[in-house]
């Protein structure tokens, strides 16, 4: 039980990663699986949280504050990016600029059978974006989000993380 | 209705050091009239986003204040922003609104409630701090000098005269401009914006 509450990918260890690569701005969509962490980052004096309407907002609002010399995190579920797709080819891929985005991937599972078509399109569509992704299960995978900033930054381009685990604030104390 | 080029000149002289971003045909005429290119950002390029685009703006420079001309036809395409701007209650975000009805560019067509649609009523009932609608140019030049003044977000909804583009594509003549890149890059040069 121990080990398998080890394993949790914790909303801490993303926060601190956001902070290590100096972001200033959190452009978001709560869903179902991000509850805790939209509460941590809420508490954060450094971090600014904008919620938007619609996820193709979420990179538009990004570019806006790039060029105006902010760092921000797009962090939607794995549908509002697909919902987003005019917005991430003209306002964060075409614009050159580096971009992480945080997809909540709904649907995924290490085991069995995907069945939920969320998940099933979700790989898909970052491959005909051309947009690289890493995948974030446990703690152990958040530096990946650091990977993703060097990546991000090095070839102006949005880089995408999957968070394929629940934050688990629903069951926190 | 009234003319957005006549509209621009009642404008620019209450500009002061504003940043200026627009959209639509009728944002066209912006270029011929603005007296500051330095200051003149274009952050179009996907559908409807221009305006989330310039919150995200107005958000990363809070002592800079930013106007932007929307058209309908964006606004329609993207209606969830004016929560979204209400929400963060940007003081310096001027939000004007080009409508002309219709989609000028692509012939000329409705959008959908074209003349029914009260948008500034909407701006204020999402939560704008100020509201204004005009569809004269007298109205508009006898308050732009005030508007300016207000404390933002601040919604202006004007009746503008389409002006509609029936040529196709090919055949249109388009005057040069700066790219959205050029744009970016001399305005933050202008601000002292280095990357983060």
């Amino acid at each position: 039980m121990a080990q398998q509450q080890a394993a949790l990918l914790k909303p801490e260890s993303l926060v601190a990663e956001f902070k290590k690569n100096g972001v200033t701005h959190i452009v978001t969509i709560p869903d179902s699986e991000t509850n805790y962490l939209y509460e941590l980052m809420l508490e954060q004096d450094w971090l600014d949280v904008v919620p938007s309407s619609r996820e193709g907002e979420t990179f538009a609002i990004a570019l806006g504050l790039i060029v105006g010399g902010k760092v921000p995190v797009c962090v939607i579920q794995n549908t509002g990016m697909m919902e987003s797709g005019d917005s991430i080819r003209g306002m964060a891929i075409d614009s050159g600029f580096p971009l992480v985005m945080l997809i909540g991937y709904r649907g995924w599972t290490r085991h069995g059978v995907i069945t939920d078509s969320a998940a099933r399109y979700t790989e898909t569509f970052l491959h005909a974006m051309g947009i690289n992704y890493y995948l974030l299960e446990t703690d152990d995978d958040a530096s990946r989000i650091s990977v993703a900033f060097e990546e991000a930054r090095a070839n102006n381009r949005p880089v995408a993380v999957l968070v394929g685990d629940e934050y688990h604030g629903f069951n926190r104390t | 209705m009234f003319d957005s080029a006549d509209m621009f000149r009642a404008f620019q002289p209450h500009r002061d050091k504003a940043i200026v971003l627009v959209t639509g045909t009728a944002g066209r005429d912006w270029r011929e009239i603005s007296d500051n290119e330095t200051r003149d950002l274009t952050l179009q390029g996907a559908m409807g986003q221009t305006n989330s685009a310039a919150l995200g703006f107005a958000l990363s420079q809070p002592n800079e204040k930013v106007v932007l001309f929307d058209s309908e036809g964006s606004l329609q395409m993207n209606m969830g922003i004016l929560g979204t701007i209400a929400g963060k209650k940007p003081k310096n975000f001027f939000h004007f609104l080009m409508d002309n009805e219709c989609y000028a560019t692509t012939g000329g067509q409705p959008v959908p409630n074209a003349s029914e649609i009260n948008y500034a009523g909407m701006a204020r009932e999402a939560g704008y701090t100020a509201t204004f609608q005009f569809d004269n140019l007298e109205e508009f030049t006898n308050n732009i000098e005030a508007i300016m003044k207000e404390e933002g977000p601040v919604f202006v909804a004007m009746k503008m005269i389409p002006k509609i583009e029936n040529e196709p594509i090919g055949r249109r003549v388009r005057k040069p401009q700066r790219s959205r890149a050029e744009t970016i890059k001399v305005l933050q040069a202008e601000l002292g914006i280095t990357a983060a």
